[in-house]
């Protein structure tokens, strides 16, 4: 019986070695893999790989306004001073947790309603998908703006902005799972048994449906990435001090002809880390099933 | 505030507050707000004092020029680019293509804006900082206003220098609004372009003798641009919110500039109004693209 488990455990960490050489098979997603774990160690370890971990926090240093790049900053200073490297290091953990937390808004909102949707049917699932429907008919990024526009522009207003007209897509991947999984044989059985129906949804059909949602939520925090830094460069998510990427590429503009420095590594860093998302994504997706089709969203 | 200015007197805003129907129930004002959309009426911006519907109107000619010019480049490079793509599949150039394709989908478009305004202006001096016409020039060789879309009228009028300036201020702006789409579409082409060339029909091709060009960018290309033409469609329709930050930074008069403006402002009428009709434009185009699917792909029947 022990043997049995072992065995079983045996042969899933293998399932999934196999899966993660399928993917890191190719070099470009192996390159972005590497971006995309240097990215989560600098936004962990910020106070400690900072040079200038104050400044990487908003204080400003006078002395030193719009310095180039030089050994003392590698990356140049900005207009109040701040060194480049360690503002984008401490923006690097602005960018991840808000990253993280739009992703686990949209998650937590959009899949219990396409549980219920699939799940219950009828008119409950005509009323959400509609609804769903019609949020899907604006394009994204111009819903946010819209919303913090009228909200107030702070990061928590951003971030919902972001996340309103996103969670749809969530609810739609796992309407279409829960409607295939509700037919199948064991679920069948658990309601002839007398399982409740909530029961039922939470231990029975969630857990069959959540890999396509993990698989989904990672190819999507590339985008999500690029809207806080897009909504950041119109002023409209993280307020200064804080040192968000975004932000600093608009702050570089009214210099960027002489002082070029501070605008193009700051979108540097953005580019970066969405190339990361964006390459282990697509090396996922291709993995999986090549036919996949690319879904199209941003600006 | 934004309708009155700074210094309004206490009579003019209550004025303003019933003119406006701000007196009213949020309820009653929205229905108001509906009645009117109804009957094509936006409102009025609260800046500028216009009807917003004119105000988008005179900015839409000049961000349908740069989308569409930006699609047609992002066509041009990525069908070929994901032909060639496929057919070496898995090779370096396979893989370099990818990396460029992922690489275009990741780039903030305001960032690269501003790269390519170091690059071909300050830099090279090639290209314009932005704008749409060189004031000179437009003084000199005014544009005649038929469709709004400068490089059609200069063409349609004769008018080779205006045309001439028009084009050099629209490639920077073009080229980084096409940088997403053409991604999407090579990446779009080449997993197409993989299923179609494992057909029979493509191996029967090859035993007969057919060329190699001919077979990829005829026979194994029609069937493969369906779903391209799909994702071009959206990323046409995507467009629409990405020109507002490549606006901004390239001074295009155009819609972005228009509704950036407005946020700025809190001008909610204008803010509205845009949104409302882009999202119309938007399930338009989706329509439009399907339609068109349709009649390249006969295996597709209307009905």
């Amino acid at each position: 019986m022990k043997e049995e488990v072992l065995n079983k455990r045996f042969r899933r960490t293998r399932d999934a070695f196999r899966a993660a050489t399928r993917v890191f098979r190719n070099p470009v997603t192996t390159f972005g893999a590497l971006i995309l774990v240097l990215l989560i160690a600098t936004a962990l370890f910020a106070p400690y790989i900072a040079p200038f971990p104050d400044q990487g926090r908003g204080l400003s240093n006078l002395e030193e306004r719009l310095a180039p790049p030089s050994l003392r900053h590698p990356l140049g200073t900005d207009n109040l001073g701040r060194d480049i490297l360690s503002r984008l290091i401490f923006g690097a953990r602005i960018s991840l947790k808000a990253a993280l937390l739009v992703v686990s808004i949209v998650v937590l909102v959009g899949v219990p309603l396409g549980l219920i949707a699939g799940y219950i049917g009828g008119k409950v699932d005509e009323f959400i998908m509609r609804f769903a429907d019609m949020i899907l008919a604006f394009p994204s990024l111009l819903l946010a703006i819209a919303i913090v526009a009228s909200l107030g522009p702070n990061l928590f207003n951003a971030l919902i902005a972001i996340s309103l007209p996103w969670w749809p897509w969530y609810t739609r991947l796992m309407r279409s799972q829960v409607v295939t999984v509700k037919e199948s044989p064991f679920i069948e059985s658990a309601r002839a048994v007398g399982v409740s129906s909530v029961r039922i949804m939470l231990r029975h059909i969630l857990p069959n449906c959540l890999s396509p949602i993990i698989v989904q939520a990672t190819l999507d925090m590339g985008y999500i990435v690029l809207s806080i830094a897009a909504l950041g460069f119109l002023g409209l998510g993280t307020q200064p001090p804080a040192a968000d990427w975004g932000v600093m590429v608009s702050d570089g503009r009214e210099f960027f002809l002489k002082q070029w420095w501070i605008s193009t590594f700051s979108g540097g860093a953005i580019f970066l880390s969405v190339l990361g998302f964006n390459l282990v994504g697509d090396g996922i997706r291709e993995a999986m099933d090549p036919k996949i089709r690319w879904r199209f969203q941003r600006n | 505030m934004v309708y009155l200015g700074p210094r309004a007197q206490p009579e003019q805003i209550a004025q303003v507050r019933e003119k406006l129907g701000l007196d009213r129930p949020l309820l009653l004002q929205f229905g108001y707000y509906l009645r009117d959309l109804l009957r094509g009426d936006l409102g009025v911006s609260l800046r500028t004092h216009r009807p917003v519907l004119v105000g988008i109107i005179d900015h839409l000619p000049a961000s349908l020029e740069l989308m569409f010019t930006a699609i047609l480049l992002a066509m041009l490079v990525g069908v070929p680019l994901g032909v060639i793509s496929a057919k070496k599949e898995n090779t370096a150039i396979d893989h370099f293509s990818r990396l460029l394709a992922v690489a275009s989908t990741s780039l903030p478009s305001f960032w690269l804006a501003m790269i390519f305004q170091i690059l071909f202006f300050r830099w090279l001096d090639l290209f314009p900082i932005g704008g749409r016409l060189d004031t000179v020039v437009g003084l000199i060789h005014p544009i005649e206003k038929i469709t709004g879309f400068y490089l059609f009228d200069a063409l349609i009028t004769g008018n080779w220098s205006a045309f001439k300036d028009a084009l050099m201020h629209l490639f920077l702006p073009a080229i980084t609004l096409a940088a997403y789409s053409t991604g999407i579409i090579t990446r779009m082409t080449r997993s197409t372009m993989l299923e179609v060339l494992r057909e029979d029909y493509i191996t029967t091709a090859r035993s007969v003798g057919t060329s190699e060009v001919e077979i990829l960018f005829v026979q194994a290309l029609r069937n493969a641009i369906g779903p391209t033409l799909t994702a071009a469609g959206l990323c046409f329709a995507f467009m629409l919110t990405g020109t507002f930050f490549i606006e901004l930074i390239f001074f295009w008069p155009g819609l972005g500039t228009y509704t950036t403006n407005a946020i700025l402002l809190n001008d909610y009428p204008v803010i509205m109004g845009v949104t409302l009709l882009m999202a119309v434009f938007y399930v338009t185009v989706n329509l439009l693209v399907d339609l068109l699917i349709a009649v390249v792909d006969p295996r597709i029947r209307l009905g």
